[in-house]
């Protein structure tokens, strides 16, 4: 008896002992600063560097939410978003579709389709910022008048992100959508060809519906991944530009608070804001799935 | 066979080749559009200065410019930047899987006080994005004295609450039995995991430690905010920021750089695609 339980006191201790390091790292780099922001969201910067900062309550909080610059940086991330995600899922699930059928050279097209996916923020925004360039980019040649640039034009400027974040996000798109269709049970469709359903009639009424989920869960990511994406603004068009209300997104605007404003309080109350957003979403899908369990259980 | 399906049959029997050429167009156009970008800068990076503002662009190198390569790597620090993008990688990928291997483990074989509650505290990591935690990460980083260091830059990162998960998911797939009969043979717990747990579960180990390296080596927003303006720990990321701003008569050096920052991780797609979709797709199928 007594070693039995010496042993098991021991498994205990072994299994704390390999829960630590994980443990730790997260309570000071995770758990910690998150809480963190809910003290410093009431606290206000001094004027002055130097000088403490002063608790001021809520008031801190009610004053960034109510204030143009954080409307307007809400109206720019759901812009940015609206314009990102559905085209992004669209192209992925085009390209999958296309590559999905055992046929010659597919697996070179799977690469190709995927490839975006290891491209870094940094390397899509040099690449794409000299194609959008007036001067070496291909404007001129597309017959388009390069003057004002781009990047520097307000109306143009966020869209013009969009299209590089579109493209960043294809390859995940696209490998998502691929192990969706892959997923599918091959006696439902095989039964539905049996019955003579047309090709258009299986890919509306059999295939998008089967394949709702994978787009559920291709949306929630894409959410994600836009909410998240600030280093092409951050290489293309800077704090310096003047333009920069049309492209200030949540995550721009908190490291600008955090590195040029030197305001911890504005961007605690950014990073609440923002970890609402994102929880929201990933609630929603923990629900779908559910559901989805439950439906797949019966 | 009724005789009323044969018509059916024709028909479909002709239209194959029609629909293999319309999908193999579809094909190469979705091609063109993925690589057409990262060509042009291939393009670019090996023209003269003069052709690369020549309108209408030149689409192939007629009078290669290979210097330009050699000339990135020494002239641009970029030779620096990779080597800190590769310490700061190696060091993020090992303490990940080091971490959530230990963790899984735990999680996966062992029976302890709080063992649920704990699992959800490690969860519970997944919703809190690092984005809305760099305020005060990047004081406590400062304060400890690390802002401009490889332990500033990497210690945020050693722990993944996704790689417990999807390693705990692997070491449960593995049969209860063969911990019994290991146990009989008198290994203890630690000599399971090194001896038979972790070969196991080698192809989720592979598929995570693919995972890390890729969002280790693409990151952007910590490295900017946590590296000074020297070049002893700046990443490559970093690097191609600065990149942009040169004269245009440097623009095939900076463009060879960006080429040369792709290539690890174009060897990373080729080498390990498997275990990249493996990780990516961890979430959507259960």
């Amino acid at each position: 008896m007594r070693t039995r339980a010496t042993r098991r006191h021991k498994d205990w201790a072994l299994a704390y002992a390999l829960l630590l390091p994980g443990l730790v790292i997260f309570s000071i780099f995770t758990f910690w600063p998150f809480l963190q922001n809910f003290k410093l969201a009431l606290y206000q910067n001094p004027p002055y560097p130097g000088l403490p900062s002063t608790f001021v309550g809520l008031s801190q909080v009610g004053d960034v939410l109510s204030s143009v610059t954080f409307h307007q940086s809400l109206i720019s991330t759901l812009l940015f978003v609206v314009m990102v995600v559905p085209t992004g899922l669209l192209g992925g699930l085009v390209l999958a579709l296309a590559a999905h059928k055992a046929l010659k050279g597919m697996a070179i097209f799977q690469v190709i389709f995927s490839s975006t996916v290891v491209t870094s923020v940094a390397v899509a925004a040099v690449v794409f910022g000299t194609l959008m360039d007036p001067v070496v980019g291909l404007l001129p040649w597309l017959g388009l008048d390069p003057h004002p640039a781009i990047l520097s034009n307000p109306t143009w400027a966020l869209p013009a992100v969009a299209v590089i974040a579109i493209w960043q996000f294809l390859g995940l798109s696209f490998i998502i959508m691929t192990a969706g269709l892959q997923s599918l049970p091959e006696e439902v469709l095989e039964a539905a060809r049996l019955d003579g359903a047309r090709a258009p009639t299986m890919f509306f009424r059999v295939t998008i519906p089967l394949l709702s989920p994978t787009i559920f869960f291709g949306l929630v990511v894409g959410f994600i991944y836009a909410f998240q994406s600030f280093g092409q603004i951050d290489i293309l068009i800077g704090s310096q530009n003047a333009e920069f209300t049309h492209t200030n997104v949540l995550l721009f605007y908190i490291y600008r608070a955090l590195s040029v404003q030197n305001d911890p309080g504005l961007a605690a109350v950014l990073s609440i804001v923002l970890f609402a957003i994102l929880l929201s979403v990933t609630l929603l899908q923990f629900r779908f799935l559910e559901r989805r369990v439950h439906y797949a259980g019966n | 066979m009724p005789a009323t399906e044969q018509p059916t049959d024709v028909v479909r029997r002709r239209r194959p080749r029609a629909r293999l050429v319309a999908r193999y167009l579809l094909l190469t156009l979705g091609a063109v559009i993925v690589l057409f970008p990262v060509y042009m800068a291939l393009v670019n990076s090996l023209l003269l200065p003069s052709q690369i503002a020549h309108q209408p662009p030149p689409l192939i190198p007629t009078n290669p410019q290979w210097h330009t390569y050699p000339d990135a790597w020494t002239g641009g620090h970029l030779g620096i930047y990779l080597r800190n993008s590769a310490v700061q990688t190696v060091i993020i990928v090992a303490g990940q899987l080091v971490t959530s291997i230990l963790a899984a483990f735990a999680f996966a074989f062992l029976e302890f006080p709080l063992k649920k509650t704990l699992f959800i505290v490690f969860l519970m990591t997944l919703m809190i994005p690092f984005e809305v935690t760099v305020a005060t990460n990047l004081t406590t980083v400062s304060s400890l004295g690390w802002f401009n260091s490889f332990p500033g830059l990497t210690l945020p990162f050693l722990a993944t609450g996704f790689g417990v998960f999807l390693l705990r998911q692997a070491f449960l797939q593995i049969p209860r039995d063969l911990k019994e009969a290991a146990q009989l043979d008198g290994y203890g717990h630690l000599r399971f995991l090194w001896a038979v747990a972790i070969p196991l579960a080698r192809p989720a180990i592979a598929a995570l430690g693919v995972f890390s390296f890729l969002g280790a080596w693409n990151q952007y927003l910590w490295p900017l905010l946590v590296t000074g303006n020297d070049n002893s720990v700046r990443t490559v990321q970093i690097g191609l920021k600065q990149l942009l701003n040169t004269q245009l008569d440097q623009l095939n050096v900076s463009l060879a750089g960006t080429i040369i920052a792709i290539a690890p991780l174009i060897v990373l797609l080729v080498v390990f695609q498997k275990q990249l979709v493996r990780s990516l797709t961890a979430g959507a199928v259960k």
